[in-house]
């Protein structure tokens, strides 16, 4: 078509269309996507509808009281009324299509209502203890679970559990990347087996981890309940977990990037070491700091093993040895509202710690940026508010 | 014209040139090391497991079948079973799981398939987020906020449908003018509910994974023959995600058997065999570990061993199940039909 159409032209020459400025502004095209204001204003009355009512049966016709209700009700009811409205212009299809959307929105909303009322929930029955600076700078011991805020703090179990994390780490992360490492880049049928028993240990329960540091270290061998246990019962639940995910990093290493090394007449664990590693970098810092996060959280396996002290311990083969998860465990045990007042400020506390945990596990692995960093972006912006 | 080398070399002249199959120097010296530090691994992940079981043995040993038949757990009288336990631990789980399968497969599909694509790795974060909240927050959610609400939630079960047996109160009247709230809360219902939310983001995560690797192709020829959202979603994502789907959704159930401490924060302890999920008073094996260990002489020790043995054989189980099947589902093995 194109040659019936086109001039016979020198061969060559490159032709450039030109701007007509008197034409009008170009229509933008049109989202075939995107939903007509028809179908919004369909989808707001619905729901407006439903809202209706759901107060006209919750309120007068039905004896459902408070708010859940409600809200159930105008679910139903918001769900229905789509189906009606659908109903009027389109066929069975688009009733069933738009009733589908309707329930997978409204099962996502629940789930982040489910995770927002979390985090409100803890951090406003919460927040009290967290506006005194005690709370993080002193022990509990000597401080009654009816004492007010002004007394007392939960620095022993904030150091106990860095303290205890800190080991675990030191424990599991040689052994847990070097196990990948061994997993991918060495082999073998033995390999295979250590792959497998690692995997199978994943679906270790974690006090079961902690009732096997308890009855090896503390009755067989008559050790004292101490951090230290408490450390390694973690290090046995999280070993599993960072060998396995860091497996699972370490295998996705595109294996053109090895073989170059390779025949580049680097060793293999010259390969291992300056290809495959900083390669799988990212990845494998998610991998631990989410294992990470998961210790720090895990209360079960510290229960049996370490112990509730009082105070500040630094010591972790020195006796008893607190831990956030394990204050927040046993002061909301005593039922004194102080000291569930106070748990729930520990539970902040190690909430806000998981979130950092977190969000730097999420920097790291993000892809490298070949643009300008962030601090050069931040200080040219700036530099443009000021200079104008 | 291709011209060939003349070959003029002889024949005997020419001879492979000698590979290593054995690595040398440093090689070695890494081989062994990683060798090494695999062997230790499985050493320690191996020993516990042996050790479990070694530990266990003198238990079944003793109690013989009676110890899955006997529902009480009085060492003092030597009558050791976990039948109730163990039936405490799969209520609690398969309530955890009736709330958060439909949760889970759904957010998953709302992420891959309707959310705007601008917010869908935010979404993304947010349901690792929740993953990673400690389980004690989400018993301290349970127990303080959910649990009133689960309660009355229970009464109007017990008023409706309480002509089935597992939705059946004992001891407490419907109907009552003044309803008895403490026959309700602390029961498998409330705990399961506080498990969901932990299981939750767990079996979504691995079923969103396998619905956003559900074929491009097949998707667009779908909307390209008219089909609706909810058709392509219903013929393409769905019948090619089934396998993630049951996957993710054992793995959550996995971790559903072994939790801890939101259920030991919430149950009030019994010992009977009681599918009344709605009324007071249950058990799960890993509360029954965390309640009874301190007291435990070395025999009791040994059977609350074994009681773990048994929980870790059954999570085990769940959980290779699960990973054969979310393996088959990515390899595409199971997408020829």
């Amino acid at each position: 078509m194109t040659a019936t159409q086109q001039p016979a032209r020198q061969a060559g020459s490159t032709h450039l269309p030109g701007y007509d400025d008197d034409a009008a502004p170009a229509v933008p095209r049109r989202y075939l996507g995107a939903s007509t204001p028809d179908e919004k204003f369909t989808r707001l009355g619905s729901w407006a509808a439903g809202f209706g009512l759901a107060w006209l049966v919750t309120q007068r016709l039905l004896p459902l009281e408070g708010l859940p209700w409600f809200l159930v009700v105008w679910f139903l009811s918001g769900i229905a009324v789509t189906a009606v409205t659908a109903a009027m212009t389109g066929s069975r299809t688009d009733v069933v299509d738009r009733v589908a959307g309707t329930v997978i929105t409204c099962a996502a909303l629940v789930v982040g209502a489910a995770l927002l009322t979390t985090i409100v929930f803890v951090v406003s029955r919460g927040w009290r203890p967290l506006m005194h600076l005690n709370f993080f700078v002193d022990d509990m011991s000597g401080v009654g679970p009816k004492d007010g805020f002004d007394k007392g703090g939960i620095l022993h179990a904030i150091i106990g559990s860095l303290i205890q994390l800190g080991i675990a780490l030191a424990i599991t992360l040689p052994l847990g990347i070097g196990t990948a490492v061994f997993m991918t880049e060495v082999g073998g049928r033995f390999a295979r087996v250590v792959r497998t028993v690692v995997e199978a240990m994943t679906a270790l329960p974690s006090i079961v981890a902690g009732l096997f540091i308890y009855t090896v270290l503390i009755v067989t061998l008559g050790y004292p309940r101490s951090g230290l246990a408490a450390s390694l019962a973690i290090a046995v639940m999280m070993l599993p977990i960072i060998a396995r995910s860091a497996d699972v990093v370490l295998r996705v290493v595109p294996g053109g990037l090895r073989e170059a090394s390779l025949a580049l007449g680097a060793s293999r664990w010259r390969t291992v070491w300056h290809v495959v590693l900083p390669t799988a970098r990212p990845g494998l810092a998610t991998a631990v700091i989410l294992g990470v996060a998961r210790g720090i959280g895990e209360t079960s396996p510290v229960l049996l093993t370490s112990g509730a002290a009082a105070f500040v311990v630094t010591n972790p083969t020195d006796g008893v040895m607190n831990s956030l998860p394990l204050f927040i465990y046993s002061t909301v045990r005593s039922g004194e509202p102080n000291a569930i007042t106070r748990a729930f400020g520990a539970a902040t506390v190690l909430l806000v710690l998981v979130l950092i945990l977190f969000v730097t596990a999420r920097l790291l692995a993000r892809p490298r940026r070949s643009g300008p960093s962030l601090r050069s972006r931040l200080r040219s912006s700036v530099l443009n508010r000021v200079s104008r | 014209v291709t011209t060939l080398p003349a070959t003029e070399l002889p024949a005997d002249d020419v001879r492979p040139r000698k590979l290593a199959r054995t690595s040398t120097g440093g090689d070695a010296v890494f081989e062994y090391a990683s060798r090494a530090v695999g062997a230790s691994v499985l050493v320690i992940t191996g020993g516990v497991g042996l050790f479990l079981a070694w530990q266990a043995y003198p238990t079944l040993k003793h109690y013989g079948w009676s110890f899955f038949t006997e529902t009480a757990w009085e060492p003092e009288s030597d009558t050791l079973g976990i039948a109730a336990v163990l039936l405490g631990t799969v209520e609690v789980a398969l309530v955890a799981m009736f709330f958060a399968f439909p949760l889970a497969v759904l957010t998953a599909l709302f992420i891959t398939e309707y959310a705007p694509a601008s917010l869908k790795a935010t979404l993304v974060s947010l349901v690792d987020l929740m993953a990673a909240v400690p389980s004690i927050v989400y018993g301290l959610w349970g127990f303080f906020l959910v649990m009133p609400h689960a309660a009355a939630l229970a009464l109007w079960l017990q008023q409706h449908f309480g002509w089935i047996p597992i939705f059946a109160v004992e001891n407490s009247d419907p109907n009552a003018a003044v309803w008895d709230a403490s026959r309700y809360v602390s029961s498998a219902f409330c705990a399961g509910i506080a498990v969901a939310m932990m299981v939750m983001p767990m079996s979504c995560a691995v079923i969103r994974q396998v619905f956003s690797q559900a074929p491009m192709g097949e998707r667009e020829a779908a909307l390209a023959l008219g089909s609706t959202k909810w058709g392509m979603i219903r013929t393409v994502v769905l019948p090619f995600g089934r396998g993630g789907i049951i996957g993710g959704t054992m793995l959550g159930l996995g971790r559903a058997l072994g939790e801890t401490i939101a259920v030991v924060l919430i149950i009030s302890p019994s010992f009977e065999i009681k599918p009344r999920i709605l009324e007071i008073g249950t058990m799960t094996v890993s509360s029954l570990i965390a309640g009874r260990f301190g007291e435990a002489s070395a025999s009791q020790l040994s059977a609350l061993l074994a009681a773990g043995f048994v929980l870790f054989m059954i999570t085990l189980v769940v959980n290779t199940v699960a990973a054969v099947i979310v393996n088959r589902s990515r390899s595409g093995a199971g997408t020829d039909a």
